[in-house]
């Protein structure tokens, strides 16, 4: 209890420090957070009171986005853990395509924007396989990583009795590779973001990335602070869901608390 | 190995089959063959080689600006568990915040060269090295600690020879995956926050100038290299580096 109010002092301090800079250095490319906090205000939240305040930029700007964003990573999530979990449990496959998966890995997914654009439109589909290419590799390689390191006790005992394939897999494999794919799935979770912004800045209609760049065009710097400091918002209140989705999954794992920091 | 190649062999041949057998009109995805053709014309341009240069001489500044940041800050945090706790808040509220959201500011604030570059890749790729780091510091064997400490050892004197040592392969797969997250926003930062040189640009003139595919696949391609390069430097770079931890089964 002491420590969270500790963090948030310290997170209260840092923004009156930001007002203070701000207001004496008088610079228009750094406006000080209360204008900032009245641009986001004006924008989303002043709405009446029977809608909880939010407006009707909310619906334009943030729900697409979140929709996005979200089936985007949950695709990612099933084709990265089935996949994943096929190339950490045969060698032979993984002999295969290690090279290939680690190529395509480090190819900048805005370089492939124009190959999305012509395949599959300009729409929501051309978003969608954008951010479910660009975050898949993260769950995939941790799924791998996670299905190859199954305890060799588990392996044996498993098959000394001849479980079947399907409950093999989901009974033993899958839970004993969960703590790694939930360190993927974090990792995947802010890169969806990232993707969110750029398919968004290129492709179609509403979402944050186009608030960004309809604030760029104007040369709004307080709505380009704005949109920032919601991303950043909206970022902490997915991991957040996501620790706390972690956090009752993993309960029965003894070394959950000990993967958490890893990030492969 | 062999699989290996193979693998990438099949891989490159679909991508020719699927260029060449009409699914997609062929100027919207071009097969293999285009685009090994496209790779070779700017190669043998000489103005495409000081792209490539351009491109990795800021990501190498921008990885080692992340290093130099995430390094000392993660041994800081990870050996003063106070504050570790108390600016815990403020990293997760920084940390989520896509750094290409930041381009369009820091285009306005730091220009569009290197420096803007280097920003948005030390922004994005600091985390992965603090975090392992902080991590790693958890993970040191308290006994080593204290006996360097009963030996007369100063607080740094422990940090830097026994805490730091040991934690090295965290870092160093911190460093990993900050490298490639790094490449991907310097070209992206390339692509978006214009410039004259790299990588990005080329790709961002064939976009949404020439409209040449092939260049476009060509430039990604490039950078694919380069980011395995690199996965595979660094992979080597852990094992000889870092014998001492894989002797004793603590590195991964």
């Amino acid at each position: 209890m002491r420590t969270f109010l500790a963090r948030w002092l310290v997170l209260a301090g840092l923004v009156v420090a930001w007002e203070w800079a701000t207001k004496r250095a008088e610079d228009p490319f750094f406006p000080q957070p209360t204008v900032i906090a009245e641009t986001i205000q004006r924008r989303w939240l002043s709405g009446p009171p029977s809608h909880l305040f939010l407006s009707e930029n909310v619906a334009k700007d943030l729900l697409p986005s979140l929709a996005r964003l979200l089936s985007g990573w949950a695709l990612a999530a099933v084709l990265g853990i089935t996949v994943g979990i096929a190339i950490g449990r045969s060698q032979t496959l993984n002999d295969y395509l290690a090279p290939v998966l680690h190529f395509l890995r480090a190819v900048p997914p805005p370089a492939l924007l124009p190959v999305f654009i012509v395949l599959i439109g300009l729409d929501n589909s051309m978003q969608l396989a954008l951010i479910t290419f660009g975050v898949v590799w993260p769950i995939l390689l941790n799924a791998a990583e996670g299905a190859r390191s199954v305890p060799a006790t588990q392996v044996e005992t498993a098959r000394a009795f001849r479980v079947s394939r399907v409950r093999w897999l989901l009974g033993v494999v899958l839970p004993s590779s969960a703590p790694k794919i939930f360190a993927g799935l974090r990792v995947s979770l802010s890169l969806s973001l990232i993707i969110m912004v750029i398919s968004e800045q290129v492709g179609s209609g509403a979402g944050l990335g186009r608030t960004l760049v309809d604030a760029q065009r104007d040369f709004s710097l307080r709505g380009m602070w704005a949109v920032i400091v919601v991303l950043g918002v909206l970022g902490y209140a997915l991991n957040a869901g996501l620790l706390a989705l972690e956090k009752r999954v993993l309960r029965w794992h003894v070394g959950a608390r000990g993967q958490l920091a890893d990030t492969g | 190995m062999v699989r290996g190649a193979i693998g990438v062999a099949l891989f490159l041949a679909l991508g020719e089959i699927v260029g060449r057998v009409g699914i997609v009109a062929r100027n919207y995805l071009p097969p293999t063959s285009d685009v090994v053709r496209a790779l070779w014309v700017m190669l043998t341009e000489q103005g495409f080689t000081e792209h490539i240069l351009s491109t990795t001489g800021n990501w190498l500044l921008g990885l080692a600006t992340a290093v130099a940041v995430g390094v000392p800050l993660g041994l800081l945090l990870g050996s003063v568990p106070f504050l570790n706790e108390i600016s815990r808040l403020i990293v997760e509220f920084l940390r989520p915040i896509p750094s290409v959201a930041l381009i369009p500011l820091a285009v306005l604030v730091l220009g569009t060269g290197t420096e803007m570059r280097v920003f948005i890749m030390t922004f994005a790729a600091v985390w992965p090295i603090l975090f392992n780091t902080i991590y790693g510091l958890m993970e040191v064997d308290p006994q080593a600690k204290e006996t360097a400490r009963s030996y007369g050892s100063s607080r740094l004197g422990v940090v830097l020879r026994v805490s730091l040592p040991s934690a090295a392969p965290f870092v160093l797969t911190g460093i990993r995956t900050a490298a490639a997250i790094a490449l991907i926003l310097e070209v992206t930062a390339e692509l978006f926050g214009g410039g004259r040189s790299g990588i990005g640009t080329v790709i961002g003139v064939a976009i949404y100038g020439s409209g040449e595919k092939d260049v476009v696949l060509a430039g990604a391609f490039v950078t694919g290299l380069i980011g395995l390069a690199a996965n595979l430097a660094l992979e080597y770079a852990g094992r000889r580096g870092l014998v001492w931890a894989h002797q004793e089964g603590g590195g991964r």
